[in-house]
């Protein structure tokens, strides 16, 4: 039965917000501009409005989610984006696979830093929510889903699967309800994608917040007193969106198999830029706290990455990467609005700056070069360039789109190859960030001229480049661009933990958050460069196989062919490929697939043998055993090093029938590198092509060969039970036992022979790992031999990538370090905002 | 001249280098008779071919062949102008290859015959353009 309750709940609210938003934004408009006898009530009709819009935007949100947790598959957005298998953590993440739930996040989002904000300011309410209210106007639109003749405002969630799609059953039986969806991405059926994109949006939310108390300062002519409430908010907007990028990197590491965690991808690259300039806006407004400087600068900054958010979301959501991307969405017509959205607040942010740029105060005098003031400047303009290199190649797209548009040609694409081409440009930014960070944070705490900075540097200086020839001898760099950055990248760490030393015997850990923030980035520097500078794929193919046309010899191949059971050199290991395994519910670890027949029923197997790990008995045989995803295969690779055997890995691969064949690695951390595996290639044996006949006529004891593998034919025995087959009176059954060996390994197969009335019944052995399916042909009473059929196809086998990743550990210690820096900066600066709040002075 | 100046400047002479190299690192997409015209002329910088997959008249893909080593192998491919071209890919067979509806591949002509692909992006039929509802269930 179609339930239209819930979705008619979700579209009234959805209108509800949007109309509660515009009457918010009204309302707040007026709280600002009335004169202070009319302000408490256009103030509590101000907050009503917005907790009726704070009520609504949640309604939406349980709405959706309602729809998706009661498997309602008359919903396109449920169909499409869940299935009933999913268990309730990825229930979270089908809410906000699609775009519209994407955009219902962001809005809870807002909502949420909306309600803090009215209660942690006084003077601000005013201007900061009717910025708000607006951005809340504008991204409601987004989900709306009202038509007005040609005109489609907004993509809803809540269509009905029938108005969704055209499918010929629902001309039959409106009420057609599919009994189940087509599941989520399975690239996302992972952890760090439920957490991954609140994270993310969370930063892109909050971005909002030091915009709007600039917008705020602009329009009420405050033009400075914005930036002590701002900052904290700009901090923890940084650190946020910073923590959502790293866990973005983190996830593409451990379910990708694109060999990193970072591609510059057009999808990253639209994150990182905001970022950059937030961090660099960050600096700026620290700057101006401390001496009335780099105001407009700070303006510039943090205008740039609010509006650098809307054109990543943009980028990403509007279908102009189009084939530049690896995922990038499709469009859903939202384009146009998404424009619109930028453009709007880019005009309204420009206009303002614009009409008080004369009254904003600047401070006159010429910044020394011994001056903390000089060197933040040019930290901050060394990040807004670093942006600004990402930032151009990231929109060819766009450059080529609004071309045609004006009906040019433009066959501009991005650069070929990504990697080098933003490593040649982002790696000397960092080096002289690391140096900035390093010389401005003996600035920042101390008074300097040109002999004390030469006292004071020295001491830092020799340690580094004592401790980065260490670095560099024993990680042997010896690529110039790289030492220069080792000393650049130790130099920061050395300088700024010195300057956390004094701090802390000094003072409180409270001022100590700029010094840990720069440790962690020259430790993120050092980690970067040795993990992908120095990664190694160590998969070299070493079969020996030539070809008839020598230049391909000379290519590298950087995947190695393991054939099941078979040794095979992976430089100092030798690897065993072990066969496909599954994860069953209860039991740790994997489980042999050889054991586990399918029953047909979704995640449900027969098991063929006890299931036994680690001597412990999980499953008799017989049993039928929950698989967690049936369509999850996990390839069982044993690495031994001198003979010796050292540890196990299991990559997977998922079959989806939607996506297809996804891969995904898995990675055995050592603490001072990680190996890196996954399979890139695989056999697919579900529907062999066998080989033609060969016929082997063996006695009982004998020894034969089937391809290569040694066989022995123990011998034939008359049974009187068979499994699936009911004998009668009078029927011979003979049984055969073959054994074939395999690399050490033993493989007994039993192809069975019947006679029943004169008729021959013949049920084959298969080995699918081995490829081989016997069958019993005839038995030759005259010379006691058996006359075996044998079949072959190749034998099991997966193709492996393996990539040697060298201290990437000091990487997520460095981010870990640095995000932790940021909440110690947050926690100083709001504590400033709310004592000055609680006296009344803001 | 004043020390903001000097930055200023500074600043925009950066900026420009930054420019000139994206353009002049920036790929193109052409086909595959301009690629050819290219490797004529000597220019060896990789460029982007849009296409599809060689099909056979009953739809079925044609051409894949697949290195014994299973790491490496050949394709065909046809191009926006319709021009067939043999593409060798030092990598397995991503998988779903053949299902692919749009493949672009990234790289150069090697000879004459012979186009070498350094990077093959593609465009499968995405799951949120299904427009299929399976009769399951009725």
């Amino acid at each position: 039965m179609i339930n239209t309750f819930i979705g008619n709940l979700g579209h009234f609210s959805a209108i509800l917000a949007f109309v509660s938003a515009l009457v918010a934004a009204y309302a707040y408009y007026q709280f600002t501009v009335v004169p202070e006898l009319e302000k408490p009530s256009w103030r509590r009709f101000s907050r009503i409005s917005f907790y009726v819009h704070s009520v609504a935007s949640f309604a939406i949100a349980i709405s959706l989610f309602e729809i998706i947790y009661n498997h309602r598959f008359e919903y396109f957005y449920a169909y499409s984006h869940s299935s009933m298998a999913l268990p309730v953590h990825y229930m979270v993440s089908s809410f906000w696979e699609g775009q519209e739930g994407a955009f219902i996040l962001w809005i809870v989002w807002n909502v949420i830093l909306g309600l803090v904000l009215i209660h942690t300011n006084k003077f601000w309410e005013g201007p900061v929510m009717l910025v708000f209210a607006l951005v809340q106007a504008f991204l409601v639109s987004m989900i709306l889903g009202v038509v007005i003749g040609d005109l489609k405002i907004g993509s809803s969630p809540f269509i009905l699967l029938r108005d969704a799609v055209n499918a010929p059953i629902f001309s039959i039986n409106p009420d057609f309800v599919p009994e189940d969806g087509t599941g989520l991405n399975p690239l996302l059926q992972n952890i760090w994608m439920v957490i991954h994109p609140p994270t993310l949006f969370l930063g892109y939310a909050s971005t909002l917040v030091p915009f709007a108390f600039l917008m705020g300062g602009l329009w009420t002519k405050r033009y400075s007193e914005w930036v002590r409430p701002a900052l904290p908010w700009a901090q923890f907007s940084a650190m946020i969106l910073g923590m959502g990028i790293i866990m973005g990197a983190y996830w593409a590491y451990v379910t990708l198999n694109f060999g990193g965690y970072w591609n510059w991808d057009p999808v990253e690259n639209a994150v990182y830029v905001p970022w950059l300039i937030l961090v660099a806006g960050i600096h700026t407004m620290i700057t101006y706290k401390k001496s009335a400087t780099a105001l407009k600068t700070s303006m510039v900054l943090i205008i740039a990455s609010f509006i650098l958010v809307l054109y990543a979301t943009f980028l990403v959501r509007s279908g102009v990467l189009g084939d530049s991307s690896v995922h990038s969405f499709t469009d859903l017509g939202l384009s146009g609005q998404l424009l619109i959205y930028m453009l709007f607040f880019l005009f309204v942010a420009v206009f303002l700056a614009a009409r008080n740029w004369k009254h904003i105060p600047t401070s006159e005098k010429e910044a020394s070069v011994y001056s903390r003031e000089f060197w933040i400047f040019i930290g901050a303009t060394t990040l807004a360039l670093m942006a600004f290199q990402v930032i151009l190649p990231t929109s060819i797209p766009v450059w080529n789109a609004i071309v045609e548009s004006f009906g040019g040609i433009s066959n501009m694409a991005p650069p070929a190859d990504q990697v080098g081409f933003y490593t040649k440009f982002q790696l000397w930014f960092s080096v002289a960030l690391a140096l900035l960070t390093a010389v401005g944070q003996f600035f920042w705490w101390n008074k300097m001229d040109a002999k004390k900075l030469r006292e004071t540097l020295v001491t830092p200086y020799i340690v580094s480049v004592l401790l980065s020839a260490v670095i560099i001898v024993w990680g042997k760099v010896f690529d110039l661009s790289y030492i220069i950055l080792v000393i650049a990248a130790t130099f920061t760490i050395v300088a700024n933990s010195t300057i956390l030393f004094q701090l802390l015997k000094k003072s409180t850990f409270k001022l100590t958050g700029g010094s840990l923030a720069h440790i962690g980035l020259g430790l993120i520097l050092i980690g970067v460069m040795f993990s992908s500078g120095y990664s190694e794929v160590i998969s070299h193919n070493l079969s020996g196989l030539t070809y008839s046309n020598s230049w391909e010899d000379e290519l590298n191949k950087e995947h190695v062919l393991l054939w099941i059971n078979k040794p095979t050199q992976i430089k100092e290991y030798t690897a065993i490929y072990k066969g496909r395994h599954k994860k069953v519910v209860g039991v740790p670890g994997y489980v042999s697939a050889n054991i586990l027949e399918p029953t047909g029923n979704v995640n449900e197997a027969l098991a063929l043998d006890d299931v036994v790990v680690r001597g412990r008995t999980y499953h008799q045989k017989g049993d039928l055993v929950n698989i967690v995803l049936e369509e999850n295969d996990y390839f069982r690779i044993d690495y031994f090093k001198d003979e010796e055997y050292q540890f196990t890995l299991h990559p997977m691969s998922q079959y989806n029938e939607n996506m297809g064949l996804i891969s995904s690695p898995d990675s055995r951390r050592f603490i001072n590198k990680d190996l890196y595996t996954f399979v890139s290639a695989l056999n697919d044996f579900d529907d062999p092509e066998w080989r033609d006949d060969e016929l082997y006529e063996v006695s009982p004891g004998e020894t034969f060969y089937i391809a290569d593998f040694v066989t022995t034919f123990e011998g034939g025995e008359v049974v009187n039970e068979l499994p699936g087959v009911t004998l009668k009176e009078g029927d011979v059954a003979v049984k055969a036992h073959l054994v074939i060996q395999d690399f050490g390994v033993e493989k007994r197969l039993s192809p069975i022979f019947i006679i029943r009335d004169n008729q021959l019944g013949k049920i084959p052995a298969i080995d699918n790992e081995l490829g081989v399916r016997v069958e019993v042909d005839n038995i030759i009473p005259e010379s006691n031999q058996f006359s075996f059929k044998v079949n072959r196809y190749q034998k099991d086998y997966v193709v492996l990538k393996a990539i040697m990743k060298p201290q990437i550990n000091i990487l997520w210690a460095g981010t870990i370090i640095m995000l932790i820096g940021f909440c110690v900066a947050i926690y100083r600066r709001y504590d400033e905002f709310s004592k000055m709040r609680d006296k009344g002075l803001e | 001249m004043k020390k903001g100046h000097i930055i200023g400047l500074g600043i925009i002479a950066v900026a420009i280098v930054i420019i000139i190299t994206s353009i002049g690192d920036a790929s193109t997409y052409e086909s595959f008779s301009t690629a050819k015209e290219m490797k004529m002329r000597g220019d060896d910088k990789p460029i982007h071919v849009v296409g599809e997959l060689k099909k056979s008249v009953a739809g079925v893909v044609e051409g894949i062949e697949v290195n014994p080593d299973k790491t490496s192998f050949y394709f065909m491919m046809v191009d926006a102008d319709g021009t067939s071209q043999r593409v060798f890919y030092n990598e397995p067979v991503p998988p779903d290859f053949a299902r692919a509806e749009q493949v672009v591949v990234i790289g150069s002509y090697r000879t004459e015959d012979l186009f070498v692909a350094d990077k093959i992006l593609m465009k499968c039929p995405s799951k949120y353009q299904e427009t299929e509802v399976s009769n399951a269930g009725i």
